[in-house]
C-alpha cells in the first residue's frame, strides 16, 4: 500500500509511459487516448477512449494500466472505457507524429478531415518524404492505419488515417 | 412501454444489428479474392464488434439484471434477437456481399449522422465515434459495386443478382414499432421512415454509375422487431455461440 496520499498528476506520470502495444514508439497520453485519472480515497479510476471501437489493443493497454498501477502499490484501481468526446488523430501530439514519421508509419495529416477522402491524396512518404504516393488499401494491419506504396523511392508504408 | 424499457430494446436493436453483421464479415477471414479486401472485410468485421461491445454494454447495464455484453451475445437464442434481417443473410459472392454492405452502411451513415444528436448521451457518444468508421465501409462498398456493376459481362449480371436478391430485405430498416415512436418524442431515436428518401437517392446514384437497374415495387421481408428472422440466423448463433453454450463461462 501506498503511505502518502496518491495524487492525480502523480498517476498521470506514471501513466504517460505505458507504450501504445501496436505502435510502440509513442505513448497513450501522447495518442490522446488517456483522459482523466480520478482519484477517491485509496481508489484511482483512470479514463480511457478508443481510437477506433473495435481496436483490440484496448484490453492490452487497459491490463497494463492495472498492471503498472498494481507495480506502484495502487490496490483499488480501475479503468474506464469513455466515448465522450469521441477520440480524433487531432489530439495527437506533434511531437508523436514526429516519432510515428520515423518509425515508417506516415502520421495523420492533420485537422479535424471534415473530409478523410480528401486527406487520403496528400501523404507523404515517411521514408524520402516525397508526396508522390498512392493507396494500395485504405485498409491496413490495423482499423487506424491503411497500405500506401512511394513511387519515388518504391518503398511500402503504413499511413495512421485521419480520424 | 416505459421510457426505461423502450431504451433497453432500442440499444439492443443497435447493438444486435452490429454483433451479426460483424460475425457475417469475419466469415471472409482468409477467403478474401485477394489480400487488401480480406483485410477490407475483416477491418470492418472489427469496427463493427467494437461498436457492438458498445451498445450491448450499455444495453446490460439499462436492463440491470446482471447481464453483461457477453452475456447478451452468446445466451440470446434467436427470437430474442432484433436486427434487420438483412444483417443474417448469407455472404454469397464477394459482389453479394459489397452489395449488402452498400444497403446497410448507407442507412447507418443517416442514422448515425441523426443519432450524433440524440439526447442519450451514451448512444450519441458512440453514434458520433462509429459515424466516422461507417463513413469507410459505405465508400469501400458504393466503389465495389460500381466497379463491378459496370465492369465485366459477368460482374454486372452478379451484382445486378445480388441487388435483386438482397432487394426485398432492405425496406425492414426503416421500420418503425412503439420503441421507435417513443423514443423519437423523447428526442432520443431517429424518425427512420424520415431516411429512407436520402438512403434510396444515394443507393439510385450508385446504380447509375453502376450500370444497375433499380428493382421495381416488390413484397418486403419484414418481422425482426418481433424477433422473427430468416433461417439463417439460427445456423449463424449456433457457430458463433457454440463454445459459450458448451462451456459456460469459458476464458480466453
Amino acid at each position: 500500500m501506498v503511505t502518502t496520499a496518491l495524487t492525480k498528476e502523480q498517476v498521470l506520470g506514471w501513466l504517460s509511459e505505458i507504450a501504445d502495444p501496436e505502435i510502440p514508439v509513442v505513448s497513450i497520453q501522447e495518442m490522446g487516448m488517456l483522459r482523466d485519472v480520478n482519484i477517491t480515497g485509496d481508489a484511482c479510476e483512470v479514463l480511457l477512449t478508443p481510437t477506433y471501437t473495435g481496436c483490440p489493443a484496448m484490453g492490452i493497454i487497459e491490463a497494463d494500466i492495472k498492471a503498472l498501477l498494481h507495480e506502484k502499490g495502487v490496490a483499488n484501481a480501475t479503468v474506464k472505457m469513455i466515448y465522450q468526446p469521441a477520440w480524433t488523430t487531432d489530439w495527437m501530439t506533434d511531437e508523436a507524429k514526429e516519432k510515428m514519421r520515423r518509425y515508417g508509419i506516415s502520421p495523420p495529416v492533420h485537422s479535424g478531415c471534415g473530409d478523410i477522402f480528401k486527406a487520403e491524396q496528400h501523404v507523404s512518404c515517411p521514408k524520402c518524404g516525397s508526396e508522390d504516393t498512392a493507396v494500395v488499401s485504405r485498409f491496413g494491419s490495423t482499423a487506424c492505419k491503411a497500405l500506401y506504396k512511394c513511387n519515388t523511392c518504391h518503398e511500402p508504408f503504413e499511413y495512421f488515417k485521419c480520424h | 412501454m416505459t421510457r426505461e424499457e423502450a431504451l433497453f430494446k432500442y440499444t439492443l436493436r443497435l447493438g444486435d444489428n452490429a454483433l451479426i453483421l460483424s460475425q457475417r464479415l469475419s466469415e471472409w477471414c482468409s477467403y478474401g479474392p485477394i489480400l487488401e479486401e480480406d483485410l477490407a472485410m475483416t477491418n470492418f468485421a472489427l469496427d463493427l464488434i467494437g461498436r457492438a461491445q458498445a451498445f450491448l454494454g450499455y444495453a446490460a447495464q439499462l436492463e440491470g439484471i446482471g447481464n453483461t455484453e457477453d452475456t447478451l451475445a452468446f445466451r440470446r437464442s434467436e427470437r430474442q434477437y432484433y436486427n434487420n434481417q438483412i444483417a443474417e443473410l448469407p455472404n454469397g459472392d464477394f459482389g453479394h456481399t459489397m452489395v449488402r454492405q452498400l444497403f446497410i452502411s448507407s442507412f447507418e451513415q443517416l442514422l448515425f449522422s441523426q443519432l450524433r444528436n440524440s439526447k442519450d448521451e451514451t448512444i450519441a457518444a458512440v453514434a458520433a465515434k462509429t459515424l466516422k468508421e461507417v463513413k469507410y465501409h459505405a465508400s469501400h462498398a458504393g466503389d465495389w459495386v460500381i466497379r463491378l456493376g459496370d465492369g465485366t459481362d459477368e460482374s454486372s449480371r452478379r451484382v445486378q443478382q445480388a441487388v435483386n436478391a438482397i432487394w426485398p430485405y432492405t425496406a425492414e430498416q426503416f421500420e418503425m414499432d412503439e420503441v421507435d415512436s417513443l423514443l423519437v418524442a423523447e428526442g432520443i431515436a431517429v424518425d427512420l421512415q424520415s431516411l429512407y428518401a436520402d438512403w434510396k437517392n444515394h443507393i439510385a446514384a450508385v446504380f447509375a454509375e453502376a450500370k444497375i437497374a433499380m428493382p421495381g415495387e416488390c413484397y418486403m421481408q419484414t418481422g425482426s422487431r418481433q424477433g422473427i428472422h430468416t433461417e439463417h440466423l439460427g445456423h449463424l448463433l449456433s457457430e458463433m455461440q457454440y463454445l459459450q453454450r458448451a462451456y459456460p463461462d469459458a476464458k480466453w
